[in-house]
């Protein structure tokens, strides 16, 4: 059965039903109605809600539950991710999962409080110091939200590394219909890794980002990187839309995606023939379906809520095969099917 | 049926995102594809609030309506701001009580309900939204003709789903507002 639930709510519990039972949080608009929504239902199936002093310390806790195997998870938006970057680093360092929820609102700074995706450097090149990656996952609906995070908590578990649900004021605060997975259906990994407690009945784990043998280190993150590899290979996730035949390929994800799909369809109306890749992983980034969509398109329209971010990406992807324009609003500002539209008619 | 693009528009305390929900949850029951976004500031009461909902047969592309097919005007400074953006042939819907200029265009529809004074007179202090949504249900959602997506039955239910259990009691004023929106 369907129900209607805002985005934020439906994060939430869609985690707890992904069998996260531990949440650490601290308030920031527009998500505190996930952390709202974890402080009243973590009690009823037996969990752990926390509003801890800042956000530093609620990633650390998420570390701390994460290094015991437990499933855990964060949630803030730009400002308060950018705190929780140097805790995000060390999980990173110390091969531990986690799923981290950004509902981006306008920055830089303080910003304003409305929708952005001024965070896809950060969540995809540099949420931390140091040499590393998480997945980064842009859910489009309230349903991909539910679907995208018991993926995110098994994808985290598989690799072990952190995950990041990169959304927005928008998806975070609209409501749409959802169909939400069983209670009780999530299916945990094994962790024999996990500093757990095993009563002196092997040998002790050890959970550490700290390496002071730049010869260990650097294997260390040659082997994290390897393993990266492999998530590049098998884990690229993006809707394909009416790219079969396009002559214009739009790109967008999260809620710009929502503005660009409404303005293919009008394209097509108009016997323009528009199409969209929508990518579903920031990182991994989908270059796979960039460059078939590239084989036969012949100019790309990247569409943002930011001044940019991600068009060198899609540049990279198609090695430049075709000439990669951009369209972008910031600051809270959502750009509308009409104006985008325009920049369709202007490119194609 | 067409996609309609509802914008609610007035104070924050009016009732606007309400009003929006009782929409989503109608088209909900209906089967229809539907958003509800509203648009939020840093206050709870007092500033100005809008609510975009969407309802489709088809996947909701942009869930920010900027072009609302049917715009529900609850106060002056939102009638000013989106009257003009409201598409060619769609329908205005004015709380003519709070309001008191007319709609200058001639390409919509407009229908001036004194909403906050009828719901003093007839004792639904505070359901002044309810009352434009029975209009709205009655010449639109429930209307024949284009935008046609439910009956009263499913508004009825829509209705029960938006008010909690500890507010029980409001659903007869809810009904009643309602009714009288719809007798306009």
């Amino acid at each position: 059965m369907k129900v209607l639930m805002k985005g934020n709510e439906a994060l939430a519990e869609a985690a707890i039903r992904a069998g996260c039972h531990h949440f650490f949080g601290y308030p920031i608009t527009p998500q505190t109605e996930l952390a709202a929504y974890m402080s009243k239902r973590m009690p009823k199936v037996g969990g752990t809600y926390l509003q801890a002093e800042s956000e530093i310390a609620a990633i650390n806790m998420v570390l701390g539950a994460s290094a015991a195997g437990i499933r855990a998870m964060t949630s803030s938006s730009s400002p308060g991710i950018s705190l929780k970057g140097e805790g995000i680093s060390y999980m990173a360092g110390s091969d531990l999962p986690a799923v981290i929820i950004n509902v981006q609102r306008g920055g830089p700074g303080l910003g304003g409080i409305q929708p952005s995706q001024a965070d896809y450097w950060q969540a995809t090149k540099a949420t931390g110091h140091g040499d590393f990656q998480i997945l980064v996952f842009a859910p489009s609906t309230v349903q991909e939200m539910v679907d995208l995070i018991s993926h995110a908590f098994d994808t985290a578990d598989k690799y072990r590394m952190p995950a990041m649900i990169l959304a927005d004021g928008m998806l975070g605060q609209m409501m749409e219909p959802v169909e939400l997975p069983e209670e009780g259906s999530a299916q945990l990994p094994e962790k024999p890794w996990a500093a757990s407690g095993h009563g002196g009945k092997r040998a002790h784990n050890i959970i550490n980002s700290l390496y002071l043998t730049p010869e260990k280190l650097e294997e260390l993150v040659k082997e994290r990187f390897a393993r990266y590899e492999k998530v590049k290979a098998n884990e690229q996730m993006a809707e394909e839309y009416l790219t079969e035949d396009a002559d214009i390929v739009l790109v967008a994800y999260g809620a710009s995606s929502r503005v660009a799909r409404s303005a293919v369809n009008k394209a097509r109306e108009k016997g323009i023939k528009a199409g969209l890749v929508r990518p579903i992983t920031l990182w991994p980034f989908p270059t796979q379906a960039l460059q078939r969509a590239a084989s036969h398109a012949k100019n790309f329209l990247v569409v943002e809520m930011s001044m940019g971010q991600m068009v060198d990406d899609v540049k990279l992807a198609i090695d430049c095969k075709v000439p990669v324009h951009f369209y972008g609003r910031t600051g809270g500002m959502i750009p509308t099917p009409a104006e985008v539209l325009e920049q369709i008619g202007k490119a194609n | 049926m067409k996609n309609l693009n509802i914008l609610f528009a007035g104070f924050g305390g009016q009732g606007v995102l309400f009003a929006g929900k009782v929409v989503a949850y109608a088209a909900l029951i209906a089967n229809k594809q539907l958003s509800w976004l509203p648009s939020y500031g840093p206050e709870m009461r007092g500033g100005t609030a809008n609510c975009s909902v969407c309802v489709s047969d088809e996947a909701i592309g942009s869930p920010l309506v900027t072009n609302p097919n049917v715009f529900v005007a609850m106060n002056l400074p939102s009638f000013d701001k989106f009257i003009n953006a409201v598409e060619p042939g769609g329908v205005v819907i004015v709380d003519s009580s709070l309001i008191d200029k007319k709609v200058e265009r001639d390409d919509v529809t407009v229908y001036y309900v004194p909403s906050t004074a009828l719901a003093d007179e007839n004792g639904v202090n505070g359901l002044s939204n309810m009352i434009l949504i029975g209009k709205l249900f009655k010449e639109v959602c429930m209307a024949d003709g284009d935008y046609k997506f439910c009956d009263g039955d499913i508004l009825d239910q829509a209705v029960q789903k938006c008010i909690p259990a500890r507010k029980a009691q409001m659903l007869d004023f809810n009904r009643k507002a309602i009714q009288i929106g719809q007798d306009q």
